[in-house]
C-alpha cells in the first residue's frame, strides 16, 4: 500500500503551519507528561483526588460483573469435582483425620500459649477491622498487582492500611476513591513484607517477584533456612502489618531463591479485611530517659 | 438507514459515526480495565493500546499526534498506571510512527504486524521501565508472557478494527 498523500499538506502555509503545531503540542504533551510520572515517582499519592474519583466511575462495572466471572470460574471446578468424587473422598477422608489430630495439639498449643501469655503479662490486643469488602477487580493489563477494592474512604478505609483475607495477607492500600480502592498485592515487586518463619522464628523479608509469587530475603547471608512447604507469617517488625497473618507457603527452594507462593490467591477470594495500620512502639509513650534526651535535643 | 443518506439528520449521523468511532472503541478498549478479573501474573495483552496501534496503521490520516494525548490520559486514568504513562507512551508512538511513515516507500500486511510487534515490545518495555521507577523492581522477564501475547493478539484486534472501519465508511 502506498502511503497515504494526506500526510504532507502540500504547498499550502496554513496547513503547513496546522501540522507542524500539531507536532508542537505533542512533543509539549510528551514532555508534560514525563513531568507528571517524574511527580508520581517523587510523591506516589499525588493527584489522588482525580485517581479515586475514577476508581469510583468504574466501580459500578467492575463489582456487578464479579459475580458472574465467579460464576463461570467455579463452573470448570465443579465438572471436575463430579468425576472425582469417589477418590477425592477417601483423599478428604485421610486429610481430616489427621486433621483432627493436628488440631487436638493445637488446641494443647493454644492453651498453653494462653498460660505463657498470660505469665509474660503480654495484652493481646486486637486492633478490629476497619472495613470489611470485596475484592472485585484487578490492573490485568499492567505489570503492576494492584487489586481493587469495593469500598473506600467512604468506609473508612485510609491509604496505608494492610489488607487480609481468612487465609492469609493480601497487601495493603495505595489509593482510595469514596466507593472504591486500590491495594497492592503482595506479590508486586514494590511490596516488601517483614516475615518470620513458623517452624523457627527466622525473620525474613518477603518480595513481590511480580508474577504472583513472592522471593524471600534472609537477613543473614548463610545457609538458606527455608524448607519445602514452610509456612510464614507477618513479623510485625516495623509496624504496618499486625504480627501472625499468614503470608505464603514456599514452593521451590534454589540455590541463590526461594519463591514462595502468597495463601490468600486474590483471584479466588471474594472478602477481604482492611485492617488499621500496626504500630505498636509509635502508640506507646516515650521512655522518660528518651523523653529527656529529646528535650535536651531540641534546646 | 437506507444505503443513501435521505435527510440532514442521516447525513449528521454518517459524520458523527466517520468521526468518533475510532475514539470511542479505543476509549471502550481502556474501559475493559475495569472488567472485574483478578489475574495474578500479567497476562492479557493491554488491549486499548492494541486498539490504538490498530487505528493508526490502519488510518494514518484520521489522528493528529496530540489526540494521543487525552486517549493516554483516559487509560492512564482506568488502568491505575501513574499519570502520565500512557499519555507519554502512546503520543511518542505516533510520533515514531509519523516519522516511519515519512520514511517508508509502502506498507502491507506483514510489514504492518511487524512495526506494530516492534511497538508492543518498546510500550511493554517502556511501561516495566516506569514500575520500575516507581519502586516496582521486577526483572523484565516477568513481562515476556504478555508481551509475546499482545503481539499475537494484534492481527486480532486490527481484525476487528477493520470491520469497525468498513462500518464506519459504509454509506
Amino acid at each position: 500500500m502506498a502511503p497515504p498523500s494526506t500526510r504532507r499538506p502540500g504547498f499550502s502555509r496554513r496547513a503547513q503551519y496546522g501540522l507542524f503545531f500539531g507536532y508542537v503540542i505533542a512533543v509539549a504533551g510528551v514532555m508534560f507528561a514525563v513531568l507528571l510520572l517524574l511527580v508520581a515517582v517523587v510523591d506516589p499519592t499525588g493527584f489522588a483526588a482525580l485517581k479515586g474519583a475514577s476508581l469510583d466511575v468504574t466501580r459500578p462495572i467492575t463489582a456487578g460483573g464479579r459475580g458472574v466471572v465467579n460464576f463461570f470460574g467455579g463452573i470448570g471446578g465443579s465438572v471436575r469435582d463430579y468425576f472425582q468424587a469417589g477418590s477425592q473422598n477417601a483423599d478428604l477422608r485421610k486429610q481430616l483425620a489427621a486433621e483432627r489430630q493436628r488440631l487436638i495439639q493445637a488446641r494443647v498449643v493454644e492453651g498453653e500459649n494462653r498460660h505463657l501469655r498470660a505469665l509474660l503479662k503480654l495484652d493481646q490486643d486486637n486492633p478490629g477491622t476497619v472495613a470489611v469488602t470485596r475484592i472485585v477487580g484487578s490492573s490485568f493489563t499492567s505489570i503492576r498487582r494492584l487489586a481493587t477494592l469495593s469500598a473506600g474512604s467512604g468506609a473508612g478505609i485510609r491509604v496505608g492500611e494492610p489488607v487480609r483475607a481468612a487465609e492469609g495477607l493480601i497487601g495493603r492500600v495505595i489509593e482510595t476513591g469514596h466507593f472504591a480502592s486500590r491495594a497492592l498485592l503482595v506479590s508486586d515487586p514494590a511490596s516488601s513484607v517483614p516475615v518470620r518463619l513458623v517452624r523457627d522464628g527466622t525473620p525474613a523479608l518477603a518480595v513481590g517477584h511480580g508474577d504472583g509469587t513472592i522471593d524471600l530475603k534472609t537477613l543473614e547471608v548463610g545457609q538458606n533456612p527455608f524448607r519445602r512447604g514452610d509456612v510464614l507469617v507477618t513479623s510485625g517488625i516495623g509496624g504496618v502489618y499486625p504480627p501472625g497473618i499468614p503470608v505464603a507457603v514456599i514452593a521451590a527452594v534454589q540455590k541463590d531463591r526461594t519463591i514462595a507462593k502468597p495463601l490468600a490467591d486474590p483471584s479466588r477470594i471474594d472478602f477481604a479485611m482492611v485492617l488499621p495500620i500496626a504500630q505498636p512502639l509509635a502508640d506507646k509513650p516515650l521512655s522518660p530517659q528518651t523523653q529527656q534526651a529529646v528535650e535536651a535535643a531540641q534546646q | 438507514m437506507s444505503r443513501i443518506a435521505g435527510s440532514r439528520r442521516d447525513l449528521a449521523m454518517l459524520g458523527f459515526r466517520q468521526r468518533w468511532v475510532p475514539l470511542l472503541t479505543t476509549l471502550f478498549a481502556s474501559l475493559l480495565n475495569a472488567l472485574p478479573f483478578v489475574v495474578t501474573t500479567p497476562l492479557v495483552p493491554d488491549f486499548a493500546y492494541l486498539v490504538l496501534l490498530a487505528w493508526r496503521l490502519l488510518r494514518p490520516e484520521i489522528w493528529a499526534a496530540h489526540v494521543a494525548l487525552p486517549l493516554g490520559l483516559f487509560d492512564d486514568l482506568m488502568a491505575g498506571h501513574p499519570l502520565g504513562q500512557s499519555m507519554a507512551l502512546w503520543t511518542l508512538t505516533f510520533l515514531a510512527f509519523d516519522f516511519v511513515d515519512s520514511r517508508s516507500g509502502w506498507r502491507d500486511y506483514w510489514t504492518d504486524w511487524l512495526f506494530a510487534s516492534v511497538a508492543i515490545a518498546l510500550y511493554t518495555a517502556g511501561a516495566w521501565y516506569v514500575a520500575h521507577m516507581m519502586g516496582s523492581q521486577a526483572p523484565i522477564v516477568v513481562a515476556l508472557p504478555q508481551l509475546i501475547l499482545s503481539i499475537l493478539a494484534y492481527p486480532l484486534v486490527a481484525l476487528v478494527v477493520v470491520g469497525l472501519d468498513r462500518w464506519r465508511l459504509a454509506r
